[in-house]
């Protein structure tokens, strides 16, 4: 059943074993091919990202503090909501999971040297950074006003800003992800190790091969959209022009097509992660494996089926609103079908609350929220009154933020020790959590029922009536840009006082805890042959060590103190 | 407490013949939402007590999955949300399906005020309509995608350049709601609202809010001037308000998107390529002309109103201007 890896080297000597070590200056990890190094410059990278996208968020809730002028201008209020969503979008939600996670966890989780292309690898990241500059260019000269879906005519005849800049910055985006998508698809075909078969895979690992489908798949799409609004825009073409016999609404369908998959782009790691999280923490095999893996392929495909429920008032065709609509309501199941075997995991668990298991059971209940709020926005008659106002602004806050963020911070605490070596402060980080937990509560809850009530989106000023919903929103936005950088600050805290971190700190059973924490630089000293992946018997906990060990390379006396009390 | 329970409620009241069905179908997904949500969070919060880690001792053993139990999980939600769907496209269907005999209103959204055009030629800022009659808007824009929305009546729509594009609703209580423009569409989007008034059809039934039956109200709108029974300066601030003029311009001297309407008349202006004399001549072009002549510091952003504002009324407008430089 459990197989022999390699040497118990875990938690003892010397750094110079290690990644980070290994190699020093600033090229050794400019050029580097070391899918972890990768995974940490896109740690970096995604994390800038966020606080940036954060903070524009902030400024823009502060504006609603009331709902005539305040301290920013009409113009400057519709720069602030599109640079958020732009750079939140493209340059952290969809590449984070993958990009810092995925890059430094799938190999280790494979047992393999790294990914099967670690040029193309560093080429995503690099791709990724010269995006990033385009759109901090776009960001710094004329700012960008158009919403970060860019609809047309508004983006190709009217906005006066650099539109042509920011979505040439989003084109070379899309490469950093459809090469990376191909990367992971390829790595998880071609280097398993001998004996892991593919449901025999941790489901992190699955959930980023559906991702990586989508992202191979639907990412072009986006691209050529992209070019077209762009040659739009210089030559006037006449493609959504109205006036030059265009279709305005043919970008929207175009867009959606790519970003409606995009969200489970975002959605699925997330759901991989949170897999991991609440099986280890709860010590026990994740229920109901194949649905799960099954449901991570259907969201996948059934992803692409239902773009048109973005569009149901735009003036498409009453025929094809009601078939994306019923089709809407079948991606929900491989969705609920997950949170119902998360939640059987824990029953007969044995469960502790490591700041990992709280942002994990934080997701359960913010995903929950966001995956039944899409239930009113997929029917037709409900969606009519919703859509384009704060309901829907709300909705996807809950599976974006409450949903993907939780669990990429969930993430961030569980691999930590593994991929920096030090432990963070306990404490500190489930406080982290708390606060996150209630203060996005706080900030969103009330955007349902101002939705609902009939707040418009991407507005500026707002009528009277609303605003005590807005000022509670903006207290609870404030304080979860603390409960996050309290996060961040106990993170990299840790990183100067933490304890040194042993090889398997919680007691998982995939394979990236078997090998010392930080990895070495090849990861593994010879190829692992595995055993189930959710066999958290296999390891137990020795307490000279404080850490999780092998059974078997640890002498036990006696043998029945690790039964269970009963039969 | 009351506060609290309104601060809550979803709705504003129901104002059309669809609402109610619309907040039916609303409150059918939320308490089944809730009932689901209610269940996860306490088995939830449940087993995070009852298990919780005892040092020493491993989790009893437990099936790893349970066929019959994961398929009945998926089978029953699946058809739960079949019957919201139902519910959900049937409301659809009525409400994109007007009845034989309706009162037509044209619409023309536009960067950023709306126009409603009625039969006699009136033409207004504000939605007027008629209680208790399926009304049904015929909607185009001059620039980009707005979106019309009205929450009392729970109906909206996308209003797009270069197509029409429509709606229909019933008013049930006589009235005034709000109208939103709800796509995106630049710098004063948010601005762009205005009010649909419900009129009564009949003396019985007038209000203090709206103290006009719809027939006398379209009477007098489709005649701003009202017959030459009030001074052209008058009539012509009627009109500026029908075409929501003060959405751009000021009438005191401050600069908006547009010049202001005082100050300039009878003396030479800059324009972005020369001069020109701000005369009856200059304010009539502008109008129906808007980018042939701009104004220094000022960009074309203003829309066309020939065919829609008439002459008599374009020489209102100008007495009106006249009036308070």
């Amino acid at each position: 059943m459990t197989s022999h890896v390699m040497p118990a080297h875990s938690d003892s000597h010397s750094s110079a074993d290690n990644y980070l070590t290994a190699k020093r200056g600033f090229m050794s990890w400019a050029v580097t091919l070391d899918h972890k190094r990768i995974g940490v410059m896109y740690l970096i990278g995604t994390m800038t990202a966020m606080f940036i996208g954060g903070f524009l968020a902030l400024l823009l809730r502060a504006e609603h503090l009331s709902g005539s002028p305040g301290f920013v201008s009409h113009d400057t209020y519709n720069q602030l909501f599109t640079l958020h969503g732009a750079i939140m979008v493209f340059l952290f939600i969809i590449p984070s999971i993958p990009g810092a996670l995925g890059n430094f966890i799938l190999p280790v989780m494979l047992g393999a040297k790294d990914v099967a292309f670690p040029r193309m690898n560093l080429c995503s990241f690099y791709l990724w950074v010269f995006g990033a500059i385009f759109f901090v260019g776009a960001l710094l000269t004329t700012g960008l006003d158009t919403g970060w879906t860019f609809y047309t005519p508004y983006s190709t005849n009217t906005s006066q800003t650099n539109v042509v800049l920011a979505t040439l910055g989003a084109f070379i985006l899309g490469f950093s992800s459809i090469f990376t998508g191909l990367n992971f698809i390829v790595t998880i075909h071609t280097m398993r190790p001998p004996g892991m078969t593919w449901f025999r895979m941790p489901l992190f690992l699955w959930s980023l091969y559906a991702t990586a489908i989508i992202q191979v798949l639907a990412t072009p799409v986006l691209g050529i959209t992209l070019l077209l609004l762009a040659a739009e825009r210089m030559f006037g073409l006449g493609i959504f022009d109205p006036k030059l016999g265009g279709d305005p609404v043919l970008y929207q369908h175009f867009f959606w097509f790519y970003s409606h998959p995009a969200v489970y782009i975002m959605i699925l790691p997330g759901m991989g992660i949170i897999s991991e999280l609440i099986s280890t923490f709860s010590r026990k095999a994740i229920f109901g494996y194949r649905f799960i893996a099954f449901s991570s392929m259907a969201i996948a495909l059934l992803g692409f089926l239902v773009w048109g429920h973005h569009m149901f008032a735009s003036g498409q065709s009453e025929m094809v609103t009601i078939i994306f609509s019923a089709l809407t309501f079948s991606v929900s199941i491989p969705s609920a079908i997950k949170v119902f075997n998360w939640l059987a995991t824990m029953y007969k668990g044995s469960i502790v609350l490591a700041t990992p298991m709280c942002y994990a059971l934080s997701f359960l209940f913010l995903f929950t929220i966001g995956g039944l709020t899409g239930l009113f926005l997929g029917a037709l008659a409900t969606d009519i009154h919703l859509h384009d106002t704060y309901f829907v602004v709300a909705h996807f806050h809950y599976v974006m933020m409450g949903g993907t963020l939780v669990a990429f911070v969930g993430g961030l605490f569980y691999w930590w020790p593994k991929m920096t070596g030090k432990m963070y402060n306990e404490f500190w980080g489930q406080i982290s959590a708390l606060i996150v937990f209630v203060a996005f509560n706080l900030t969103f809850f009330p955007q349902f029922v101002m939705g609902s009530r009939g707040m418009p989106r991407r507005y500026y000023n707002y009528l009277p009536e609303f605003q005590v919903y807005h000022v509670l929103s903006t207290i609870g936005a404030f304080l979860l840009g603390f409960g996050l950088l309290l996060a961040a600050i106990v993170l990299i805290t840790s990183l100067f006082k933490g304890r040194k971190a042993p090889a398997n700190p919680w007691g998982a059973a995939t394979l990236e805890w078997q090998c010392s924490s930080p990895p070495p630089l090849a990861n593994f000293e010879k190829t692992p042959t595995v055993g189930n992946p959710y066999d958290m018997q296999s390891v137990v906990w020795d307490p000279d060590t404080e850490s999780f060990v092998r059974r078997g390379e640890v002498p036990i006396v006696p043998d029945e103190s690790e039964q269970p009390a009963h039969a | 407490m009351e506060t609290f329970r309104n601060l809550l409620d979803p709705f504003p009241s129901q104002q059309s013949t669809f609402a109610a069905n619309v907040d039916a179908i609303y409150y059918f997904i939320f308490w089944l939402s809730t009932f689901f949500f209610v269940i996860i969070v306490a088995l939830m919060c449940y087993f995070v007590v009852k298990y919780r880690r005892v040092e020493g001792q491993e989790p009893e053993k437990s099936p790893s999955h349970n066929t019959p139990l994961e398929v009945t999980w998926s089978v029953v939600p699946g058809i739960l949300v079949l019957g919201i769907f139902w519910w959900g496209f049937t409301g659809y269907v009525d409400m994109r399906s007007p009845p034989a005999e309706t009162y037509d209103i044209n619409v023309t959204g536009q960067m950023w005020s709306w126009q409603f055009k009625y039969g006699t030629g009136a033409v207004d800022s504000e939605l007027h309509v008629p209680v208790g009659t399926p009304v049904r808007l015929i909607m185009q824009s001059k620039d980009v995608i707005h979106s019309l929305f009205v929450p009392a009546f729970r109906v909206k729509q996308d209003v797009v350049p270069g197509r029409y594009s429509g709606l229909w609703f019933e008013a049930t209580e006589v009235g005034t709601f709000d109208l939103f423009c709800t796509e995106y569409c630049g710098q004063k989007h948010s601005d762009m609202i205005t009010k649909v008034v419900v009129h009564a059809t009949d003396e019985a039934g007038v209000t203090d809010e709206v103290p006009q039956t719809f027939d006398k109200w379209l009477e007098v709108a489709s005649d701003p001037l009202e017959g030459g029974r009030i001074p052209l300066e008058q009539a012509g601030e009627k009109v500026i308000g029908m075409f929501g003029c003060l959405q751009c311009h000021s009438i005191d001297g401050s600069k908006k998107v547009g010049p202001s309407f005082k100050g300039h008349f009878g003396q030479q202006v800059q324009t972005r390529d020369g001069s020109v004399l701000m005369d009856e001549n200059y304010i009539r072009e502008s109008i129906l002309e808007p980018n042939a002549k701009i104004r220094q510091g000022y960009d074309p952003k203003m829309p066309s109103f020939k065919g829609a504002m008439k002459d008599e009324w374009i020489d209102a407008v100008i007495a009106y201007i006249k009036s308070i430089q």
